[in-house]
């Protein structure tokens, strides 16, 4: 019974970090209809830039973090500037393959700078805390915290300012957007910000228990896809929930089925859901 | 000008890649084309499904590495017979492929992508962590080279580069009569417009599966021949990375056109060999070249040539029957004149 509950609590944390970076792919898949393979990668550099802000420059951590999601979204704001807007007429094919482009990029960057090794992240939060019989550290139990703030807060900017409103009025109709004036250029470029700031928050809540390497986001970018299709694709509460049911599915599996095989399970996941409804979950329209 | 005609080139081709070991006489050169000519077949795959039918696949790498593995497990830990395993090999990836496919193409665009993402990953983990049947990450040792044919032996590496180059060729013949014959010309139709290929009567699943199919019949035949050249063979090949190195080959070269993986090929892995000192840092240069051709020159070089070849054309005929108007009207005003 201890460890299911201890394992349940894994499960929030890792989904907490899951919805995160999922959220910040649905958003962008919302408004440009692009899966951006390149998230991975700024979840990846939102990691590193933290370390580097806290190890080099020895900042605190929410300072190292808040920087990390600026320089993070602002790389975000570029890629759609450079890469994504010049596509905009593409064939669907191609902004697949120029995101590819980036994350290849991106990765070979960070190795190029920070070297390939496996780097661990300091925290002040290291601390065990005894809770209803159940052991865990504080950084676990800030990741939940800060993970739900953000949701929270991200929720109450799109649907009470004017500006939230408006990136989800490009999501439901771009063309309609467009025509009661909203500048579809711009939301387009805050979309990419918040977009890489949530995976940079995501990424520098999660290093502390994981490692930062250049490759930390490969897997985490699969999963959230995987997230992303079980929620609906650019559905902003089916990420939270498919973040949740991912992060228990796996912790859960972790323990009970085997710990070796436990990155599949969501990839098993994804291929019985596709295989049933080739659109994925909750998709609009028919065929 | 007669000369340059695309018979010429081709046949030019040809003879160069024959007498190519006899030019260099450099044992490290003729390793190298190997292993580009053996990357080129995998890249043909991929061509034929991502250039032709429009269906982006990221799980190559995947089945890349289930034909390596399968010829090695087969010759190494089963003690088969090496042409059986060879042909063996390529009939497991080919049913994995038609497996595998009957269930992805029920998806489109960008789910498919996802998903083929995904199931290359499932096939690169299952390789990673069944220790007892591939040995994990110690990878397969001493996988035998080719075994001979009647008298033919391939233990030398000049043999062994006639053999890939022979089969290189039989895989250019086909994709090349593919493309040219209906069949092609379906797959073309579904990658420009399924909806309306369905509608003229295209059965698009059986199309696509075949395409499919095919594709990751070269992807495992490409491996298979991997694993006989290199004979060692880890789960690394099976990463997205190869994945993403085919895709770069293929986009360079050109999508979607005939010539577009040798070119590809031949000149990234020429400048890889070149740049020996960026080994793991060629992505800060072929990432950006990737996303910079997909922005300017989405078809890549092949494809760019062969544009500006039929822009040409086009001026020169534009330019044709202006003479000939002008002509014309001269003549019509002499006319005028002589009447007058």
């Amino acid at each position: 019974m201890e460890i299911l509950v201890q394992q349940l609590f894994n499960g929030l944390t890792i989904g907490s970090v899951y919805a995160l970076v999922a959220l910040g792919l649905t958003l962008v898949y919302g408004i440009l209809h692009i899966p951006n393979f390149a998230h991975g990668a700024l979840y990846m550099m939102g990691g590193y830039i933290t370390l580097m802000m806290m190890v080099q420059y020895g900042l605190h951590y929410w300072l190292a973090i808040l920087v990390s999601v600026i320089v993070v979204g602002l790389i975000g704001v570029l890629m759609e500037r450079l890469v994504f807007y010049p596509l905009r007429h593409a064939p669907p094919i191609h902004d697949k393959i120029a995101a590819i482009g980036i994350l290849l990029f991106l990765e070979a960057f960070a190795q190029y700078v920070w070297g390939a090794d496996y780097q661990t992240m300091p925290t002040p939060y290291g601390q065990v805390i005894q809770l209803f019989g159940l052991t865990f550290t504080m950084q676990r139990l800030l990741i939940i915290i800060a993970a739900i703030a953000v949701m929270v807060l991200l929720y109450l900017f799109l649907k009470k300012t004017y500006t939230g409103a408006s990136i989800i009025a490009m999501s439901q109709d771009r063309d309609g957007a467009n025509l009661v004036g909203i500048n579809t250029n711009r939301v387009a470029m805050l979309t990419f910000l918040i977009s890489g700031g949530l995976a940079a928050i995501a990424s520098s809540l999660a290093a502390p228990i994981n490692l930062v390497f250049p490759g930390m986001g490969q897997l985490v970018i699969l999963k959230a896809f995987v997230i992303i299709i079980l929620g609906g694709m650019g559905s902003i509460p089916g990420a939270i929930i498919g973040g949740y049911i991912l992060g228990f599915s796996e912790s859960l599996g972790a323990t009970y089925i085997s710990n070796d095989y436990k990155d599949i399970i969501a990839f098993i996941l994804l291929v019985i859901i596709l295989s049933v409804k080739p659109t994925g979950l909750f998709a609009k329209g028919g065929h | 000008m007669k000369f340059i005609n695309k018979r010429n080139i081709i046949m030019a081709l040809v003879l160069l890649a024959i007498a190519f070991p006899f030019v260099t006489q450099n044992d490290y050169f003729i390793h190298v084309m190997t292993l580009s000519f053996i990357w080129m077949i995998g890249v043909y795959g991929l061509n034929l499904l991502a250039g032709y039918t429009g269906y982006l696949s990221l799980a190559h790498a995947g089945f890349f590495a289930v034909g390596a593995y399968s010829l090695g497990l087969l010759t190494v830990k089963a003690q088969m017979n090496f042409w059986l395993a060879f042909v063996l090999a390529l009939i497991i990836t080919s049913i994995l492929g038609f497996l595998v496919g009957l269930i992805a193409l029920r998806t489109k665009e960008h789910f498919f992508a996802i998903y083929t993402l995904c199931v290359g990953y499932i096939l690169y983990l299952v390789i990673d962590k069944w220790d007892s049947l591939t040995e994990g990450v110690r990878g397969l040792i001493g996988i035998p080279a080719p075994a001979n044919i009647g008298p033919i032996s391939f233990e030398t590496p000049l043999s062994q580069y006639y053999l890939v180059l022979a089969i290189l060729l039989v895989v250019i013949l086909i994709v090349y009569r593919i493309v040219h014959s209906l069949t092609g010309r379906t797959y073309i139709a579904i990658r420009n417009s399924e909806d309306l290929a369905q509608t003229i009567g295209i059965s698009t699943m059986k199309n696509k599966l075949e395409a499919f199919v095919l594709s990751t019949f070269f992807a495992g035949l490409s491996g298979a021949l991997y694993a006989s050249f290199i004979r060692f063979i880890g789960p690394d090949i099976g990463n997205i990375v190869i994945t993403f190195d085919l895709l770069t080959y293929l986009l360079i070269g050109g999508i979607g056109t005939l010539s577009g993986p040798i070119v590809g090929t031949v000149l990234v892995v020429w400048i890889s060999q070149q740049l020996q000192f960026l080994q793991d840092y060629r992505m800060l240069i072929f990432g950006p070249i990737l996303t910079l051709l997909v922005i300017f020159y989405p078809r890549g070089i092949a494809g760019s040539i062969a544009g500006w070849n039929a822009k040409r054309a086009e001026k020169k005929l534009a330019k044709a029957q202006l003479d000939e108007r002008f002509s014309q009207s001269t003549l019509a005003a002499e006319n005028q004149v002589k009447e007058g």
